[in-house]
């Protein structure tokens, strides 16, 4: 079951920042849904296949070209900062 | 032509052909209703000029409503979050370039949880859904919006998505039709993902004659969606036919065990009783690891969905939270775009992910998703269709499981297996309870044999008037 140390630690790996209220009310609550998924560890499935999709028996590959959608200027209009073509953050590079 | 509210869909498009009704006039119709009953807040946006095209279909010229999730070009989507509340979708998804061939009108998007994360329309940032039947009660989710408008007739249909019950769920508390076609049938380019290998796009309809003309309509494959079926695409409304005769029928014993409601249950005997006496027969069957199905959808689903969450960055798109250096931007922007039930399925997914708990969670998900597949394949030797219920009770209160997540999760326990098995569903009317609140029965078929649930449906339908009710609105 997740603690709160455990809670702050997969909120770095999803980037979301939470306050030491938040991490323990989260805590409590996954625990809760945890205990319930570990019913499955009652099933033995060590000899099943894992089914990660319904229809993905194979990869399906388009040709390799290159396309202009002509939306660049629409994409950008979405951006909460951009300069020119480019979108905008602060200085990541000392 | 002065009350549209008792014709299907397929109706005002013959009346639009024969010239008894203009397209302009069906849209200010639908237009005013919607505009007159916002205190349902079923839309998140309606248009003062619908979007369409001048393409041609049955169901040419009739409008219909979209859910907030699915792109319309020029148009704010999104997904019902405070992230997305800015955004405009910069192209069409493969649906509503059909749509507008079709020559449908689109007149607006429809309220949701909140990235489709719920069972209820609680989780949206524009505030709940209210069920149309009775307005102190949930109109079920995700596509909550697109059910309640469809019920309370202030659109002839919708559209929605299915993850985990979705379309099916809150169709069955409004007493409408809600199907979730085969996982491949509809592209999902242009659906902002939650679950990838769960998510489909379906109608949401009073009858199964619309239903399967729109489907006619949405269904096929496309280069855009690497996940879409290469296969021959159908006339379904050819299976609108009133015959069930030698249709084998499944009844789950696992569906009918513990939890149940007793008006749900007998409602959903009816069904069975009354397609017996039109022909079909009626197997009990066993579908032994249903009630794993909660518990590995909500690994899977939640894992795929924090996957598929992570491009809300605040760096190209949504909300952005400022901050001096990067990271900060990313944790602030998300800490304050999510709500609650968004955050816990981004820790939950992220969790199991992690390493150290991926084969304990995300794998053994996997391979119980292979033993629930199993069951349909095995149970599908034996018969063509099975019936379920669709929800374990009918339409809960506001409020009610909103503080219990997992109560709410629980709620879905019939509708999330079609889903990790890729089956088309259906819910369809099937009775009112004694508060007179709908209840909705689900048929669940072998994959692509959409043909199988639309028969049997329509022929329910032929046989009954659950889907001419209509709640009466103040």
């Amino acid at each position: 079951m997740p603690d709160e140390k455990q809670v702050e630690y997969v909120a770095n790996l999803a980037r979301i920042g939470v306050s030491g209220d938040e991490a323990e009310h989260l805590s409590s609550q996954l625990s809760k849904i945890l205990g319930y998924i570990d019913k499955l560890k009652e099933l033995d499935v060590d000899n099943v296949e894992p089914m990660r999709g319904p229809s993905l028996k194979n990869n399906i590959f388009r040709k390799d070209e290159a396309t202009d959608s002509g939306v660049q200027e629409d994409i950008l209009k979405n951006a909460p900062s951009r300069e020119g073509n480019y979108f905008k953050i602060p200085k990541v590079i000392e | 032509m002065d009350n549209l509210t008792g014709l299907t869909g397929i109706q005002i498009a013959q009346n639009i052909k024969n010239s008894k009704l203009s397209e302009k006039d069906a849209c200010s119709f639908f237009r005013e209703r919607i505009n007159n009953n916002t205190s349902l807040n079923a839309f998140v946006e309606s248009y003062e000029v619908p979007i369409g095209a001048d393409g041609d279909s049955s169901l040419k010229g009739v409008p219909i409503a979209i859910k907030d999730n699915i792109c319309i070009k020029g148009k704010k989507i999104t997904c019902a979050s405070k992230i997305l509340s800015s955004h405009t979708a910069v192209y069409d998804a493969t649906v509503i370039t059909k749509l507008k061939n079709a020559g449908l009108k689109i007149i607006g998007t429809t309220n949701m949880d909140e990235f489709a994360f719920g069972s209820s329309t609680e989780s949206s940032c524009y505030g709940v859904t209210k069920n149309p039947w009775d307005m102190q009660r949930v109109p079920g989710g995700s596509s909550g919006g697109s059910a309640a408008a469809v019920a309370a007739r202030l659109v002839p249909f919708a559209l929605g998505s299915d993850t985990g019950g979705s379309i099916r769920q809150p169709a069955s508390f409004c007493g409408i039709v809600g199907f979730k076609p085969s996982y491949g049938r509809v592209s999902r380019y242009g659906l902002i993902a939650f679950g990838s290998s769960l998510d489909q796009i379906g109608p949401l309809t009073t009858n199964f004659t619309d239903c399967a003309h729109l489907l006619n309509i949405i269904c096929g494959f496309d280069e855009h969606d690497s996940t879409s079926a290469p296969i021959e695409k159908k006339d379904f409304s050819k299976s609108l036919i009133e015959d069930v005769t030698g249709l084998r029928v499944g009844m789950p014993r696992q569906y009918f065990a513990k939890g149940i409601d007793e008006e749900i249950k007998n409602a959903i005997l009816g069904v069975s009783r009354l397609l017996k006496e039109k022909g079909a027969a009626i197997v009990d069957i066993d579908l032994p690891h249903t009630e794993y199905a909660v518990a590995t959808y909500y690994i899977i689903g939640s894992s795929e969905a924090s996957s598929n969450l992570q491009r809300f960055d605040g760096i190209k798109y949504g909300l952005r939270e400022s901050a001096s250096g990067l990271m900060d931007i990313y944790k602030n922007s998300r800490r304050a775009g999510f709500g609650d039930e968004s955050k816990r399925r981004i820790f939950l997914g992220t969790y199991s992910l992690s390493s150290g708990y991926y084969d304990a969670y995300y794998v053994r998900a996997l391979k119980v998703r292979t033993l629930i597949k199993k069951d349909f394949d095995d149970a599908f030797k034996k018969i063509d269709v099975i019936l379920t219920p669709t929800s374990p009770t009918a339409a809960f209160k506001i409020g009610e499981k909103a503080t219990d997540p997992l109560s709410m999760y629980l709620s879905d326990i019939y509708t999330i297996s079609a889903n990790l098995a890729g089956l088309p569903a259906v819910s369809l009317p099937c009775g009112f309870t004694k508060n007179n609140l709908p209840i909705g029965a689900q048929l669940i078929a072998k994959e692509f044999d959409e043909e199988t649930l639309i028969r049997a449906g329509y022929s329910y339908q032929c046989a009954t008037d659950y889907h001419k009710r209509m709640p009466e609105l103040k």
